[in-house]
């Protein structure tokens, strides 16, 4: 008996959400990381090497990081991705030169096919080591172990494969630094955004394109990443505008950026990029006067977030509050689909008013005479109105084919009926907005103030 | 022409382009109030107080006006649209505005609306900026509305204080509007057009006075209610519907 042994149930969600942490945090390395469930991680670093003084010190780095978080680790460096997962596994800390793929797995044993029933008829063939089986002709293969077999042994051998299904799309347009010495004043953090926001507008430039989505993301030594995200409302290059908008979302976060013991590495990224005209600046007065209000619309949906800014889009429907839509202001395509005038004869005052209540609020209101016209007067807020002048009923009938699936038929009825709205103005010369919610409710109508005319 | 003059030249050719063109006052379309303002709303701090709901489509009249086929920011904290309910870009549009120049920004509260203020009167190209902040809020202090006044006037653009609920302190403001509704005519068919008891109580540059105004949807302009031949309702003048509207006449 051990008596300081605890046992815990596996718990196989924690798992999986360390791995993408862990994985997430490799990001570093490369930005092509993937899971290789469920203890895995596949890093693609084609091209890579060289900025951490060569594989064997890459290695040696990536294993020494993750080992000083107090994670157990192995990790080997192949041609492929099978050929370096079994060598992590059977033959850890191997780096397999270009070429030497089929060499370096030939001594490891059949278990590196990680399936029993493979294994089996491989040992009744006679066959103990990789080498062995791949000494044999496919096609012999093929028959007994089936196609899929014979796929996999070819990538374990190093043949071509796949690419990498990587955790996040792969930005093309970024620029990063890196630290030796992990940063944590806020002067050489903005130097820096300085220098990658210049290389990123060059690497912009050569393609043509601007970013609609920026992100900056800060790799902290401890492992933790943070991801900043700003978006423009038109294709953006401008390294003075990038810093303005990042500085302006870094000032409002809720919750700063710590950098804790430093960031070792500052990413700044184009995760959405689109086509520009070459030419920015315009003299074109108008063109200028747009981009400025654009701009100006950035800097306010980065500060105070995206939906918070928002402009009006006409929507094809006779419900009172889903005839505009609210948008972020910096969704552009929305924009242009209102009527340049009302729709009104002339000295018609409005029909709808410029207040509405997101929800109605309910009033208690006179019997009306005639029975279905409107109340005399009404209480709201606690307030008495006397109407002096009333019109209406006008009928809108709500969407009840909208409802959710799975409500019957009477629900629907009940919980949209249609509603008869009253435009009234008060003895005082307040102008009110109100509706009944339908003529057939039993034990009563009930009135409800929706909007407030100017 | 050498080259540094020709670039001198370009410099300053671009400078000025940059400048905001100083805009000339914009008529509101009441005759005596644009003979009073001295042609019209100037670019500058413009207050609008009134006890209860008249202010909004008040203010909604000036910045049609002031904007034109500009830009229109319209800045408010969240509890706003509570309170007085949400702007409905339909309802803007009955007013003979633009809903597609109409930008709304929610602020979390009256500083955050304050400070955005003062970025969109750092860009030249906006028509103009209506700020509703009802209540007292203390971030709204004196220092606070001299700030505004200033950055309404460097920037060349009419910003609208849109005060519901609010008691009237001293300000910096170029003109501060108390504002009530006034009833439709009895015997009128086409009743409910917008109509106001508008009295500009303070006026930096000149006079001040009551006027009775009328909005016209059709034409998206102020009318003198008067010479519509609407007379005024009797009871309105001396009406104090609801909160603190009478204190703020005594304010001031």
């Amino acid at each position: 008996m051990v008596e300081w042994l605890r046992i815990v149930p596996a718990d196989e969600k924690a798992d999986a959400a360390l791995m993408m942490r862990i994985a997430q945090w490799c990001d570093r390395f490369t930005p092509l990381v993937a899971l290789d469930a469920p203890h895995g991680l596949l890093l693609d670093i084609s091209g890579v090497g060289h900025l951490f003084g060569g594989e064997a010190a890459m290695l040696t780095e990536v294993l020494q990081k993750i080992s000083t978080q107090g994670l157990t680790v192995r990790g080997a460096i192949a041609g492929t991705s099978l050929a370096a997962r079994a060598l992590a596994r059977h033959a850890p800390r191997s780096i397999v030169p270009v070429g030497g793929d089929a060499a370096a797995v030939a001594p490891l044993t059949i278990a590196v096919f990680e399936d029993e029933k493979i294994a089996r008829a491989l040992l009744r063939a006679g066959l103990k080591t990789v080498g062995q089986v791949a000494g044999r002709e496919r096609s012999e293969l093929s028959e007994r172990l089936g196609r899929d077999f014979v796929t996999r042994l070819d990538v374990l051998l190093g043949a071509e494969e796949k690419p990498l299904s990587p955790l996040r799309p792969l930005p093309d347009l970024m620029a990063e630094q890196r630290f030796a010495e992990p940063v944590v004043a806020r002067g050489v953090i903005d130097m820096t955004l300085q220098g990658l926001a210049q290389s990123l507008r060059g690497i912009l430039e050569r393609e043509g394109r601007g970013a609609r989505l920026l992100e900056a993301l800060f790799f902290r030594a401890d492992g933790d990443v943070r991801h900043i995200p700003v978006r423009t409302g038109a294709p953006l290059r401008d390294p003075a505008v990038m810093l303005r908008l990042l500085n302006e979302k870094l000032d409002a976060l809720a919750d700063p950026l710590d950098p804790g013991f430093g960031f070792d590495l500052i990413r700044l990224e184009a995760t959405l990029a689109e086509e520009t005209k070459p030419v920015t600046t315009s003299f074109d007065a108008d063109e200028n006067a747009r981009w400025q209000v654009e701009f100006l619309i950035d800097r306010l949906a980065a500060r105070f977030g995206e939906h918070r800014v928002q402009r009006f889009v006409a929507q094809d429907t006779h419900i009172p509050e889903a005839q505009s839509v609210a948008v972020p202001a910096q969704a552009r395509e929305f924009l242009g689909h209102w009527r340049n005038k009302r729709n009104a004869a002339a000295n018609d005052p409005p029909r709808r008013p410029l207040r509405l209540f997101e929800t109605p609020e309910a009033i208690t209101a006179s019997l009306s005479t005639p029975p279905d016209g409107p109340p005399k007067f009404f209480r709201w807020r606690q307030c008495r109105h006397d109407v002096a002048h009333a019109e209406g009923p006008e009928r809108i009938a709500m969407q009840w084919w909208r409802g959710s699936v799975g409500e019957s038929r009477s629900d629907l009825k009940d919980s949209k009926p249609a509603r008869d709205y009253f435009r009234v103005e008060t003895t005082e010369g307040q102008r009110f907005w109100l509706y009944r919610d339908g003529p057939d409710i039993p034990g009563g109508a009930r009135w409800y103030l929706h909007g407030i005319f100017a | 022409m050498n080259k540094r003059e020709k670039l001198a030249e370009l410099r300053h050719f671009v400078a000025r382009y940059h400048l905001p063109d100083m805009r000339p006052p914009v008529p509101l379309g009441h005759d005596a109030a644009d003979a009073i303002l001295g042609g019209g709303l100037r670019p500058g701090l413009h207050e609008v107080f009134a006890g209860d709901w008249a202010a909004g489509g008040f203010a909604a009249g000036l910045a049609i006006r002031a904007a034109g086929t500009r830009p229109l920011f319209w800045v408010r904290p969240d509890y706003e649209a509570l309170e007085y309910g949400a702007l409905s870009a339909q309802g803007l549009l009955e007013l003979g505005g633009h809903p597609a120049g109409l930008v709304l920004l929610r602020a979390p509260n009256a500083a955050g609306a304050l400070s955005a203020g003062a970025d969109i009167l750092s860009c030249p190209h906006v028509g103009t900026l209506v700020l509703e902040i009802g209540g007292m809020p203390r971030s709204l202090d004196l220092v606070a509305g001299r700030r505004l006044a200033l950055a309404a006037g460097e920037a060349g653009i009419a910003v609208i204080l849109l005060r519901a609920g609010a008691q009237a302190g001293p300000s910096a403001a170029q003109t501060r509007w108390q504002v009530s509704t006034a009833p439709s005519r009895a015997d009128d068919d086409d009743w409910g057009s917008p109509r106001w008891h508008a009295s500009l109580i303070r006026h930096r540059q000149g006079a001040t006075s009551d006027f009775f105004m009328q909005w016209d949807c059709d034409h998206g302009l102020f009318r003198d209610a008067e010479a519509a031949k609407y007379a005024p309702h009797p009871g309105a003048v001396v009406s104090a519907p609801a909160h603190g509207q009478t204190q703020a006449r005594i304010a001031v």
